[in-house]
């Protein structure tokens, strides 16, 4: 059994105030290392409950046009595994509540490797993983190592999860289950809530963990209709776009940057909670 | 992991396991999204591996549409300028569409067809497998949309032309550098958010399991092939003493391969594209300048900097510049199984120049950097030994390429 996460906590504390969690996503090291650490440790203030930070990868898969172009930056401006784990120590030492999960892609984790990169990221105050192309096939890899380090394993369920997947899904999933709103890939399609109600009920019927909704949720009146649904809303690419059509023609941060996604994130804030 | 002893006492053709792994390679590391699919993929395709009516089906377009068996050719005249082993081309390049990657294209076609898939996908680097793919669909008439590098569109011209005639949409991938791995993101992206309708042809044998297994059982017709033909040459029982293919994904190489791994006495070469030499940085030898990782649905040999970013292969050959290779051929370097060996462009162009001239035969640049192991291995064997090399390919879409390098205008 694992310990009680911070993810765990904020989720309880939450439901106490009878609140969904606004989720954040942002790019470590967009559009460079420290615009980006000033985003981070901006976060919480502006009204962010869980922060998933992405660890970019030459080659995401998942993700649409938004966040590929935010992992370009970042790694063009030198970001790697190690920079992103600094970041969030960094966060830590003025911020111990709340919860930050990393979400990215296997190999970079594998080449660290794994098992390095657990004791790191425990170190440095990492709550939770989302590891995308890491199937409950793969648990042996990472899911359970991880899991021996207190990290929360967070997997995603998706509107292609049928009922004979969703076990095997929610096996060994923990601090929260990632709703895939749409058939696709980040940033593309808005979710229809509707759609998204029944589905969350389905997996709410087989699970006591909280349950996050993401992918296509953009506007604050998407995310407070989302939030009437799911426990958390998960925004990346509005936040990501945010940054992109602050910077300057060369693709630098300028001193709207880091106002402008915070901003948003308060706008979102207010809508989660109701406002 | 399976360790070259252990393997030794077993065969080097059972794999993949249940969940696609070849040792610690291979596997199927995809988004949620997918798994079910994948699954049903799976499913479908055990099933119709062992139908008979899905065999005689793909025997039939293999003989009718392909032009199967393609011949085993003695090049009697390059054998003599190199001296040394009987050189053997297994004659690929006479397909239909002009490659190999057409076995492959009408085995998953007819699995697309048994699943009621309407809309195909697929990604290419050189436009060979992209041509073979709006080839099968034409002819099964379904449409088909292909990812393409906006790089590789550039110098891939008649390639393109083809596919469009043939009707197939092409999509430019500006994504990362425009190359063959962003075309294979951006179809797994497409395949995400179109996975009821969609069947996505992969064109090598890599991606998530099953595919790395169904490409190879596909492609297998080529070994299978070239064990009767060489009796037919050389006797009842002769087998080759060496086998020589090229290497991108690996999927004409395990073709050739497969059918002979359990024949101790067949040396087998799969020949990397060196490119500029892999000291120089600017190749894309994943099993000799890379290392294990994990990308596009499989654990592989990678091209990768020391943060785990995936980095471009360069060939001068597009249809070798994949920055990762089939998990069976992982395996098989480390079970020390096969030999994995290279060729540079200037070593490719050689052969190239070299079986133009003394076969008539116009390589593709891919065969060509076997061709250029071939030189340097027949020399060091003796006369009555045979070396069959795969000829995947003819050259007619790298004339533009190749007059460019030779400094000519056309
Ligand atoms: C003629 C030819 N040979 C070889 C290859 C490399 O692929 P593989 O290694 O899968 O055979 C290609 C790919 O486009 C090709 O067109």
């Amino acid at each position: 059994m694992m310990k009680e996460t911070r993810i765990d906590r904020r989720f309880a504390k939450l439901k106490d105030e009878g609140r969904s969690a606004l989720v954040t996503f942002v790019t470590a090291g967009d559009p460079d290392h420290e615009t980006s650490k000033s985003i981070l440790m901006g976060l919480p203030g502006a009204g962010a409950d869980v922060i998933e930070l992405g660890m970019p990868f030459s080659d995401p898969m998942a993700d649409g046009p938004a966040i590929q172009a935010s992992s370009q930056r970042a790694l063009k401006a030198g970001e790697n595994v190690r920079k992103t784990l600094d970041m969030v120590r960094t966060f830590r030492e003025s911020d111990s509540d709340t919860p930050i999960v990393l979400m990215g892609y296997f190999n970079p984790i594998y080449v660290y490797p794994t098992e390095q990169f657990l004791v790191d990221a425990e170190a440095a105050g990492v709550d939770g993983l989302i590891i995308v192309d890491m199937p409950p096939e793969a648990d042996d890899e990472l899911c359970l190592p991880a899991m021996k380090h207190n990290i929360n394993f967070i997997r995603l369920a998706t509107p292609t999860t049928d009922e004979n997947r969703l076990p095997a899904v929610l096996n060994n999933t923990s601090g929260f289950v990632y709703y895939v709103s749409i058939m696709g890939i980040t940033g593309t399609a808005a979710p229809n809530p509707d759609d998204v109600r029944a589905r969350v009920e389905k997996i709410r019927a087989k699970t006591h963990l909280p349950i996050a909704v993401g992918f296509g949720v953009k506007t604050p009146e998407q995310a407070r209709d989302i939030a009437a649904t799911g426990d958390g809303v998960v925004v990346g690419s509005a936040l990501v776009n945010a940054i992109t059509e602050t910077l300057d023609n060369k693709g630098k941060a300028t001193e709207k940057t880091v106002s402008a996604v915070l901003k948003l994130v308060g706008e979102l804030s207010q809508a989660v909670r109701g406002g | 992991m399976s360790t070259p002893e252990d393997a030794k006492l077993n065969s080097y053709r059972t794999g993949p396991d249940e969940q696609g792994h070849f040792g610690i390679f291979g596997g199927r590391y995809v988004a949620e999204t997918l798994m079910p699919l994948i699954l049903d993929l799976e499913k479908a395709y055990e099933a119709a591996k062992v139908d008979p009516e899905f065999k005689a089906e793909l025997d039939h377009l293999n003989k009718h549409y392909a032009g199967r068996p393609s011949p085993l050719y003695f090049a009697e005249r390059l054998t003599n300028a190199i001296g040394g082993a009987k050189i053997y081309f297994k004659r690929d390049e006479l397909n239909h569409t002009g490659s190999h990657k057409i076995n492959n294209c009408l085995g998953q076609i007819q699995l697309a067809n048994r699943m009621g898939k309407k809309r195909i996908i697929a990604e290419t680097g050189a436009g060979q497998h992209g041509v073979a793919v709006a080839t099968v669909a034409a002819r099964f008439g379904l449409p088909c949309v292909v990812y393409m590098g906006a790089t590789d569109i550039e110098r891939q011209k008649p390639n393109v032309f083809r596919m469009r005639l043939l009707g197939a949409e092409i999509v430019p991938v500006t994504a990362g550098t425009g190359t063959l791995k962003d075309a294979m993101n951006e179809a797994l992206r497409d395949w995400v958010a179109n996975v009821e309708d969609t069947f996505y042809i992969i064109g090598t044998a890599a991606g998530p399991h099953p595919y790395p297994e169904m490409v190879r059982n596909f492609q297998s017709i080529i070994g299978h092939e070239t064990r009767w033909q060489l009796e037919e040459h050389e006797g009842n029982g002769r087998l080759p003493d060496a086998l020589v293919a090229c290497i991108g994904g690996g999927s004409n190489a395990i073709g050739l391969f497969h059918p002979f791994l359990d024949d101790p006495d067949v040396a087998i070469y799969g020949v990397e594209a060196e490119g500029h030499g892999v000291e120089s940085g600017e190749h894309c030898a994943s099993l000799r300048g890379g290392k294990p990782g994990v990308l596009h649905g499989n654990r592989t040999y990678l091209l990768q900097d020391e943060d785990g970013q995936i980095k471009d292969g360069y060939s001068i050959s597009a249809g070798l510049d994949y920055p990762g290779i089939g998990p069976e051929h992982s395996w098989l370097k480390e079970t020390g199984r096969v030999n994995y060996v290279g060729a540079t462009d200037k070593e490719a162009l050689e052969a190239f120049k070299l079986c133009t001239k003394h076969e008539g035969i116009i390589p593709a640049l891919e065969p060509a950097h076997a061709l250029s192991y071939v030189q340097k291995l027949a020399p060091t064997m003796d006369k009555n030994q045979i070396i069959v090399m795969n000829l995947c390919g003819r050259g007619d879409k790298d004339i533009f390429a190749v007059a460019e390098h030779l400094g000519m205008d056309i």
